[in-house]
């Protein structure tokens, strides 16, 4: 089965070198908080997403676009327009998390396809089953917290075809139930699309080392020398029991490229790059590596490896330390 | 079954409705068996309305089974009590749904639905939808409430103001239950970090977090409490307190307040709520004595549309 390569673009550069380097479908999202990837500078206005939608139809590349926040009542127009106008743009299709926009779209929209978004935290082929019946979902994106063989179950008793982060940014946390963020800065991924947003940020240089705080509070401190990570609350050190150590996780990044065949065999309809606020450059990179990758892999699945090149390419570009295996190894679940 | 909800309640002497009532959630630690029996023996005497029962946190958890849940919410029944089954937030095995669906075709007492699978299980029969569902707009209300939904958890993030929003456009006959007191439950994983902190993994837990009734607390490497572990789950170290907005939630509409189970002194917290809602006490007075049963301190931002651990100065005052 044919394994759709899914890339991040969080501006025209980023979606242009995501068609260049052979993305079979991008996914974008508007330059607000109606998806899960708001930051100051990110993503696309009205002109700069229909010059997006232009160029990768020119190039036979598919449109995804995420509205994979969870509108309140007073902001339902913002969503409803969204919907409204990434449909009149031609997008094949919309990634959504919240009740209220799938209806919306699969009501009025029924030319668009909906993805659900890893944002609805669907992580069994039941609950699936349940956005299939009643909207018409066409593929669910599975939270990154589940095991391969759950992957594969889930893949084998699915009604939509399944879709999976290959690599990128580890969320630990189910994600759409993750409050982290909103716990230390009042905003979260699923009311402002934003995760441990930039403006809640910290970079102090103390008698103890380098510290980063969130929203007031400390994350982690960092001796002379060493390189700091973005702080997010899941991935602090703190103290439990007298003990200092990174309490929930690692910063560690995914990265599935040695478990392709396996991913493949089970069904799994696409791979998805994470890093839509990433640069031109490791969208580039990634797309380049992962092209080859699924290239080598639906060739020859039996003898497929994944190559040393490849993985340094992608430490080029990676945040952190990567995890061989990532979520789907799970050393210690 | 005997489930349709309530509007309101009236008191032991029969002489008047209580403006709203007041829930038990599931107890979301793991606690020894004989302790889970002696907490809900007093929940029996206690003035709480409605109990939730059952494991949502970890299916690793077994101290009761369903039979066991199942012969509790009888006896709570007896007792007078409204019943839900709580049922499992991360459904993830097919040992999780194999559960699931047990839980969901129990044919005496409503279910609350944690996940997405339970509501598609349920097969548009009625449900409670806990805050995990993400109900974040009164047209995800409609849609639920077309597939059964009796009562739904607003999410733990929204603020006082999107409540009364939600409200003022929710469809008849569906209640609303808030989160009222205790360590608020913010993210869960398929890790389990009480494991990682010994340094185990998942598979060989050993139900090592039934060592902490309460969670294991964790601190800013500059010192303040931060979080707690539980398990899979993450909590705030901070106890979010909804007496203070008492008379907005009554004046909102609101008919069940959530009283979230910590291993003391929570049935002294069921008493302050009671006495509050009754006019017999004061909610700054009951406050105060709420804050004293706390293992570290309030936090009520999330109410106010701040950050979550915020204890919010305008609530403080007065």
């Amino acid at each position: 089965m044919y394994m759709e390569l899914v890339c991040p673009a969080g501006n025209l550069p980023s979606l242009e070198a995501a068609v260049e380097h052979g993305a079979d479908a991008v996914y974008i999202g508007f330059r607000d908080e109606t998806n899960a990837r708001h930051s100051a500078g990110l993503n696309f206005d009205a002109q700069t997403m229909a010059q997006g939608v232009e160029l990768a139809r020119s190039r036979g590349v598919q449109v995804y676009v995420a509205l994979n926040t969870y509108p309140r009542p007073d902001g339902w127009t913002r969503w409803q327009q969204a919907v409204d106008h990434a449909a009149e743009l031609g997008v094949q299709a919309l990634i959504v998390a919240d009740l209220a926009v799938m209806d919306y779209a699969a009501r009025h929209c029924p030319g668009v396809r909906l993805h659900l978004s890893v944002q609805a935290s669907s992580t069994n082929y039941e609950s699936i089953r349940f956005y299939h019946e009643h909207f018409g979902i066409r593929r669910a994106v599975l939270p990154r917290i589940l095991s391969l063989q759950q992957v594969e179950r889930i893949a084998a008793h699915s009604p939509v075809a399944v879709e999976v982060f290959g690599f990128g940014n580890l969320c630990v946390m189910v994600e759409g139930r993750c409050l982290l963020s909103s716990y230390a800065t009042g905003r979260s991924p699923n009311t402002w699309g934003v995760c441990s947003p930039a403006s809640a940020i910290e970079w102090h240089a103390s008698a103890e080392g380098l510290e980063t705080r969130l929203g007031g509070l400390l994350i982690d401190r960092y001796p002379p020398g060493r390189k700091a990570s973005y702080p997010q609350m899941c991935k602090g050190r703190y103290e439990v029991q007298g003990q200092v150590y990174h309490a929930l996780e690692e910063p560690v990044s995914l990265n599935t490229l040695d478990l392709l065949p396996e991913l493949q065999e089970a069904g799994v309809a696409a791979v998805k790059i994470e890093g839509r606020q990433r640069s031109p450059t490791y969208v580039a990179q990634a797309t380049r590596v992962w092209r080859a990758a699924l290239d080598e892999c639906e060739r020859a699945p039996l003898s497929y490896r994944s190559r040393r090149e490849w993985q340094s390419q992608l430490a080029k570009v990676a945040e952190r330390y990567q995890t061989s295996l990532g979520a789907y190894g799970r050393p210690w679940q | 079954m005997a489930i349709a909800p309530n509007s309101g309640r009236r008191d032991e002497a029969g002489n008047g409705v209580l403006p709203l009532r007041l829930s038990l959630g599931p107890i979301l630690y793991l606690w020894p068996r004989e302790d889970i029996y002696d907490f809900y023996t007093c929940v029996a005497e206690s003035a709480v309305d409605v109990v939730y029962l059952g494991e949502v946190v970890c299916a690793k958890r077994r101290a009761l089974r369903l039979i066991d849940w199942l012969a509790l919410a009888e006896d709570l029944r007896e007792a007078g009590k409204e019943v839900v089954l709580a049922t499992l937030g991360l459904i993830e095995s097919e040992a999780d749904l194999r559960a699931l669906r047990r839980f969901c075709t129990n044919g005496r007492f409503l279910v609350e639905a944690n996940d997405m699978a339970a509501v598609q299980l349920l097969q548009g029969g009625p449900f409670v939808a806990g805050a995990t569902l993400n109900i974040y707009n009164e047209r995800s209300l409609r849609i639920l409430a077309e597939r059964g939904l009796r009562r739904w958890v607003m999410p733990l993030e929204l603020s006082g103001a999107t409540l009364k929003q939600l409200q003022a456009g929710r469809p008849a006959g569906i209640e609303t239950e808030v989160f009222g007191f205790g360590r608020l439950p913010l993210a869960t994983s398929a890790r389990c970090f009480t494991a990682r902190r010994h340094n185990a993994t998942k598979e060989q837990c050993e139900g090592r977090c039934q060592d902490d009734p309460d969670g294991l607390l964790v601190r800013a490497q500059d010192g303040p409490e931060l979080l707690v572990i539980n398990g899979v789950q993450v909590q705030s170290a901070h106890t979010f307190n909804a007496l203070p907005m008492l008379g907005e939630l009554i004046a909102a509409g609101v008919e069940l307040l959530r009283i979230s189970p910590q291993f003391h002194d929570t049935f002294e917290v069921v008493r302050v709520f009671d006495l509050c809602r009754r006019g017999e006490m004061e909610p700054d007075a009951g406050r105060h004595i709420l804050e004293s049963l706390m293992p570290v301190g309030p936090c009520d931002g999330y109410w106010w549309g701040e950050a979550g651990h915020v204890d919010w100065p305008a609530n403080a005052i007065g």
